[in-house]
């Protein structure tokens, strides 16, 4: 059937505010989560400078002070995490590409889906007007810990404290709303003829990512309550003077903050796989092995949180069992990087931005994941605990996920999504800008945590333990090469920007994919498909033997 | 948009959509009551003195509570049978008679609560009594919403129209009775 004869062209605000469209809602998360990445950016540019240049003045922010600078590394990793990866990586990425993937013209449910991106929006409105009230944002770490969180007095920012675990809350709403799309749709609204595992790996990541997310975020979501409770209605749930316990919210912060990691990983490992497969031309090596080891890290990511509280005074029987399970969880993970890599063996690579992407995720991610192996085992984590060590180490499992895949699935969806590609040069220009000087922000932070430098530090001098003058020059470093980096992005903001009006026209199929998304017109008409399609393969039908063209889409018969 | 995408009439998987949406919420549900549970379980056992706090419960009206949301319960079977057999007025009927069930539970509650607050034990009047206005003031959250939605579902049956959500809502209704299964023990009994 025709989807054009039932919908008029809608009005402006039909359509970017109130639009069920699931290719508009992505749009939204999309371009919501990139305007929070700047000021995520921003902010980790201002507390940076006061790293390298204590107490003084930072161009396009003056001077900052201790509790400002608590703000800034507080609401930095909050809005990375919950307003910039998941909104993109799971929502964005999500609402755009499953319909589209498994063949259906919407979301199941398409006003739940209008709903889950006004909770999102006003989610990140409350984030952002904390910074307004009195007192400022919340500056008592992304984790949130009590009684630091618990007490204004402690906090010194007890409007944005309470702001802070609001607009978290309306968040998980937001994306449990969203969830519910996710699965069920790809439940039930594939094409005749597509099977389980005929379904698209990006699609699986997120699908299990989402099940994952719902799982973990339960306990956090009473867990909020609880501390909402203890800052305004003076209850004593995590205060032990009053019969309660600080480490309770340790535990269920971290049994949805590890899998919360996962989360954003596996829709970032769905990316890389769409990518790898496409543009090495050839069959996704082990499908069913990549589905297995996900469902493998699926199940030990909820077995693993408590090695964030090695120091915490956990007992110490039990560090053994979560250094045991932490240890375990990087073997699934490893073989699915093992697996690409076999992709790759033997095929006809082709080196355009998008690969360039998701070779650099897998080089930059066994960074990440080696120097987790350190923090995971509880001896060697006693010493590195809150150093900065732990900070070069998740920014480089966090930066490969919510930055470098990102950009390997925008670049590669870049043309459906707005039906222009982007320029190539630029694109390379930026993805080596962005790469080289990301790890010369992040390999000194190694030395200096290994060294001892203790992260959430307003100025190392004040400390004469923590002084170490003789590391300032990499301190320096750092903060000189995310000045680079943020340049870079410039380049990619322009390329986006004049690409969409002045790209070359992109055709249904610029990258010979076969997955379903690229066999509709770019961009992709309201309702998707002119005619909806049938599935008679898999995904991955590439370099077929005995076939004339080396790709084989999913809806055509033979 | 009046007309529905193809996608919400789908069923690859075999099972209606709906009923997917329902196990969802539920799933998400019994993960936020999971934890606040579990949190209050591990405070219990290393509180045994907490155990004179909830003497001060009123164990009768915590069971008259049980039995008012089993009966309940039981309309919301018989809405649903129903429903089956497309009978939109008898299952708005029974729904409606869940409802009232929902609405003497909130009154109970009330009254309850109005002693116990009369008494002076308030939200922050120590460990158990935190965690016993929490949980049952989440699980009264839950019995209001039920009702309400109740009450919208009821007037679409009567006219037979969206006599699929007769199920939905009932589902929901025996998930509401079963934490309160659960709350009633942990919170009156248990000492
Ligand atoms: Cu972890």
């Amino acid at each position: 059937m025709s989807a054009e004869a039932h919908h008029a062209e809608p009005g402006f605000f039909r359509k970017y505010l109130f639009s069920t469209d699931h290719k508009m809602i992505a749009m939204q998360y999309l371009f919501t989560g990139m305007i929070m990445a700047v000021i995520g950016g921003y902010l980790a540019y201002v507390f940076r400078m006061q790293l390298a240049y204590p107490s003084q003045q930072v161009p396009g922010y003056g001077v900052v002070s201790p509790n400002e600078y608590n703000s800034l590394v507080t609401m930095h990793g909050t809005i990375m995490i919950f307003w910039v990866a998941m909104p993109v990586l799971l929502a964005a990425f999500g609402n755009f590409l499953i319909p589209l993937m498994i063949g259906c013209d919407d979301m199941a449910f398409p006003r739940i889906n209008r709903l889950s991106y006004q909770v999102f929006f006003l989610s990140a409105v409350v984030l952002l007007a904390s910074f307004l009230v009195q007192g400022g944002a919340f500056g008592g770490a992304w984790t949130s810990y009590p009684p630091l969180s618990a007490k204004g007095a402690y906090n010194l920012t007890p409007v944005g404290a309470s702001m802070w675990l609001v607009a978290v809350a309306l968040e998980f709403v937001a994306f449990l709303l969203g969830g519910i799309n996710f699965v069920v749709t790809t439940m039930n609204g594939r094409a005749p003829g597509m099977k389980m595992y005929d379904i698209p790996i990006v699609v699986w990541m997120i699908v299990l990512a989402t099940i994952m997310f719902m799982f973990s975020v339960g306990p956090l979501i009473a867990g909020a309550v609880m501390l909402l409770f203890d800052q305004l209605l003076g209850t004593g749930f995590y205060d032990p003077g009053r019969g309660g316990d600080p480490l309770l919210w340790q535990h269920l912060f971290w049994f949805f903050g590890h899998p919360e990691v996962y989360v954003v990983l596996l829709p970032a490992l769905g990316i890389v796989a769409e990518v790898v497969a496409v543009f090495a031309r050839k069959k996704l090596f082990g499908y069913k092995t990549i589905l297995h080891t996900a469902w493998a890290v699926w199940v030990l990511s909820f077995v693993v949180w408590a090695h964030h509280q090695f120091v915490a005074g956990i007992d110490p029987r039990m560090a053994n069992v979560f250094s045991i399970t932490t240890l375990l969880i990087s073997i699934p993970l490893a073989e699915m990087v093992f697996v690409y890599i076999a992709t790759l063996y033997g095929g006809s690579i082709r080196l355009a931005t998008p690969m360039l992407w998701a070779l650099a995720f897998m080089a930059e991610f066994l960074i990440g994941g080696v120097t987790g192996i350190f923090l995971g085992a509880s001896g060697t984590d006693i010493y590195f605990h809150d150093t900065y060590f732990v900070v070069a180490h998740f920014h480089y499992t966090f930066v490969p996920i919510a930055i470098i895949a990102v950009f390997a699935g925008l670049t590669y969806w870049y043309p459906k999504m707005f039906g222009r590609m982007l320029n190539e040069t630029l694109g390379k220009i930026h993805f080596w800008g962005s790469i080289i000087t990301f790890n010369v922000i992040f390999i000194p932070l190694f030395i200096t945590g290994t060294a001892g430098d203790q992260r959430r530090i307003y100025s190392y001098a004040q400390f004469a333990e923590q002084a170490r003058p003789a590391l300032q020059h990499l301190r320096v470093v750092s903060t000189l090469a995310l000045l680079v980096f943020i340049a870079f992005q410039l380049i990619f903001v322009f390329n986006f920007l004049w690409s969409l009006r002045h790209g070359q026209r992109a055709e249904a199929n610029p990258w010979m994919a076969n997955t379903l998304e690229w066999t509709v017109p770019s961009p992709p008409p309201h309702g998707n498909f002119a005619d909806m399609p049938t599935v008679y393969r898999g995904p991955y039908e590439y370099a077929t033997p005995g076939r004339r063209e080396d790709f084989w889409p999913q809806n055509v018969p033979n | 948009m009046s007309s529905k995408p193809i996608a919400t009439s789908r069923s690859a998987a075999g099972l209606p959509t709906a009923r997917l949406v329902t196990w969802w919420v539920i799933a998400s549900e019994i993960f936020i009551f999971g934890g606040l549970l579990a949190s209050y379980v591990m405070h219990r056992l290393g509180h045994p003195e907490w155990a004179a706090q909830a003497a001060h419960t009123h164990t009768w009206a915590g069971a008259l509570n049980t039995f008012v949301l089993l009966t309940s319960s039981l309309f919301a079977v018989l809405a649903h049978k129903a429903a089956d057999s497309g009978d939109g007025a008898r299952a708005a009927r029974f729904l409606r008679l869940t409802a009232l069930g929902g609405t003497t539970f909130l009154c109970i509650k009330a009254f309850e609560w109005t002693h116990e607050i009369e008494a002076g034990f308030v939200l922050s009047s120590g460990g158990f009594w935190s965690f016993y206005y929490t949980a049952a003031g989440l699980h009264g959250l839950h019995v209001l919403a039920g009702v309400i939605i109740m009450l919208f579902f009821a007037a679409d049956a009567a006219r037979n129209e969206e006599l699929q959500r007769v199920e939905c809502i009932g589902i929901y209704w025996h998930f509401v009775d079963i934490i309160w299964i659960f709350l009633f023990p942990l919170l009156y009994i248990a000492r």
